[in-house]
């Protein structure tokens, strides 16, 4: 299955021996890999292999944590992000990324929703009638609208954590993005909230290509449609959920699934 | 058979009452000292009220002088004090009248000095905290706002001597004397600056990235609005030490002496020569006989009260501030 999408050429992102450094720390080594459009595709792998640092280098949002080097090539929509005429922040439009820890901004919902639209447009140019559009748009489509409507101005930090990571992820959809990069986004919710923000994830895929880091395999076997297992900063296997979980071709992978270690 | 049962039963109660007592008898010394003080136990109470009481002390005698200066000043001050002694100038060689022209003085040389060492601290501090990689330069800087920090400030008198009394022509003035007070404020600002900002989470910046913003967007509209109160409390707070400093001001723009005209604001001309709270209380005390008893505690106090006043002022508005800042 994955050798015929291969041969379609239906990928978001493809990588081709990257290899990333941070100082003279090598985290990536010669990882190739091809991310399928509109599925989520999950990372695993103990702490430590990479798999955040992979992430963050789909939107070079790596080069702002210090002394960085990368090698290899990253096509992102057929793109080769490190093409000269590339600007980050465009990038970064096309390429959202949700946290570990809800971050959402110390501004009100309404303007947290607008802020991605803010900083790519000129001053005062998003009339209040599409603003409103806009946000309620973004906030039915995170299941957010009935619960906030009434309290759009109110601090975005003081929601409650399963509301602020949805509200993290409505943030991205006015820039409309491809590609949605989660790094654990779960990790800081309760069960309730990750089977929420889980639920979302399903609900979007088709529209959005979802890359999540997780240190969760269930929740890896439950969300994604093909996994990549990540060991020490190499790409061991990527494969169907399903098949990498039963029949773990790499005996590293099979410790790692199996819970042997990690 | 049953009813003497019955019958017995209140005084079978009493008795069993009577027996847990008698029945826990026998293991009434492990009980009864379950959870009693040892002596290490009672060591450990005295050593901790003993520390607990000579840290309380330590700060009762950090609070009794600031209390005991006040109220001394206070007590000597009052004869002289009234609305005429600030607003008029001092008489007879400065043995009596008011205190309107080094009052003034001091506004002067506090305000112009922070007009230019406020805006170059707190840019500079946002370059070193939200651009700057850790490198060499930076590092430099660091160091020399750190040192910068610790000059003693009759140094930077000799400094703003050389490079803005001789070398840049300013002579002595109020210009001279505030540039070298504002380097003397400035490492401090940088300083307070860069940890107002530092204390905003990181995560907030990671987001504003991630939605494709650029650092000055993110500065802008997220860094700056949260750090804003501890920038400004910075900033506020070197007001004091501007105000207080005599050294940096008495070489490059302050005097003994100079009448101004009463009640302008407008008295003085920054290419010119000032009088200055600190000074002129060192120069009353010191080489003046016969002053009027209270003018050099009234002198202290005005110079004492308007720090506390802006000082005051600075908390009211962090706390303003910092009710409209939540994360």
């Amino acid at each position: 299955m994955i050798s015929e999408r291969i041969a379609n050429n239906k990928n978001s992102i493809e990588a081709e021996n990257l290899s990333l450094w941070y100082g003279d720390f090598q985290a990536l080594i010669d990882v190739s890999l091809k991310i399928p459009v509109g599925q989520i595709t999950a990372l695993i792998g103990p702490s430590g292999c990479g798999k955040t640092t992979l992430l963050r280098c789909f939107n070079r949002v790596n080069e702002r944590y210090g002394n960085v080097t990368t090698t290899g090539e990253i096509k992102v929509l057929g793109k080769n992000i490190y093409d000269a005429d590339v600007s980050l922040p465009e990038l970064r439009k096309t390429v959202g990324m949700v946290f570990q820890r809800p971050n959402p901004l110390p501004i009100s919902i309404y303007e947290n929703i607008l802020f991605g639209l803010r900083i790519h447009s000129p001053l005062r140019s998003l009339s209040r009638s599409d603003a409103d559009a806009i946000v309620e748009e973004a906030l039915r489509a995170v299941f957010l609208w009935d619960d906030l409507k009434d309290k759009l101005k109110a601090r975005a930090t003081s929601l409650q954590l399963e509301q602020q990571q949805k509200l993290c992820i409505a943030r991205l959809l006015p820039l409309k993005p491809k590609i949605i990069l989660m790094d654990e986004p779960c990790s800081a919710l309760d069960a309730k909230g990750t089977l929420a923000v889980e639920e979302l994830m399903s609900v979007l895929s088709g529209a959005y290509t979802f890359l999540i880091v997780t240190h969760n395999m269930a929740q890896a076997r439950r969300v994604s449609d093909e996994c990549i297992f990540m060991f020490l900063g190499e790409l061991i296997e990527h494969r169907e959920t399903q098949a990498l979980f039963q029949t773990p071709e790499n005996p590293k992978t099979a410790d790692y699934v199996q819970m042997r270690y990690g | 058979m049953g009813k003497p049962d019955t019958v017995q039963y209140p005084s079978a109660m009493k008795n069993m009452n009577n027996t847990t007592h008698a029945t826990t008898g026998g293991t009434r010394d492990n009980s009864s000292t379950l959870f009693t003080e040892t002596a290490i136990g009672r060591r450990k109470r005295w050593t901790e009220n003993g520390v607990r009481i000579f840290f309380f002390l330590m700060c009762c005698l950090m609070i009794l002088p600031l209390l005991l200066i006040i109220g001394y000043l206070l007590y000597k001050a009052l004869p002289v004090l009234s609305f005429e002694f600030l607003f008029t100038n001092p008489k007879d060689n400065m043995r009596a009248g008011g205190l309107w022209a080094p009052f003034l003085g001091t506004i002067y040389l506090v305000v112009v000095s922070l007009l230019v060492s406020a805006p170059i601290g707190v840019f500079a501090a946002v370059y070193l905290n939200e651009y700057a990689r850790d490198n060499w330069f930076t590092r430099i800087v660091n160091l020399a706002v750190v040192n910068l920090a610790g000059v003693p400030s009759i140094v930077h008198a000799l400094f703003g001597v050389g490079a803005f009394v001789l070398f840049a022509g300013l002579g002595e003035s109020v210009l001279a004397a505030s540039l070298t007070l504002a380097i003397m404020t400035l490492p401090v600002i940088i300083a307070s600056t860069k940890e107002a900002l530092n204390a905003v989470p990181m995560s907030f910046r990671e987001a504003c990235w991630n939605l494709g913003a650029t650092r000055w967007q993110t500065i802008r509209r997220i860094v700056l609005p949260n750090a804003i109160s501890g920038i400004l409390t910075g900033v506020i707070l070197q007001v004091s030490r501007a105000a207080g400093e005599t050294a940096p001001i008495m070489f490059t723009g302050a005097v003994f002496y100079k009448t101004i005209a009463e009640g302008d604001v407008f008295a003085y001309n920054i290419t010119d020569q000032c009088m200055a709270l600190s000074l002129h209380l060192f120069t009353i005390s010191t080489q003046v006989p016969d002053v009027t008893e209270g003018i050099p505690y009234g002198t202290a106090i005005v110079l004492v009260g308007s720090v506390l006043l802006v000082n005051a002022a600075a908390i009211a508005l962090r706390v303003y501030l910092r009710t409209r800042k939540k994360w």
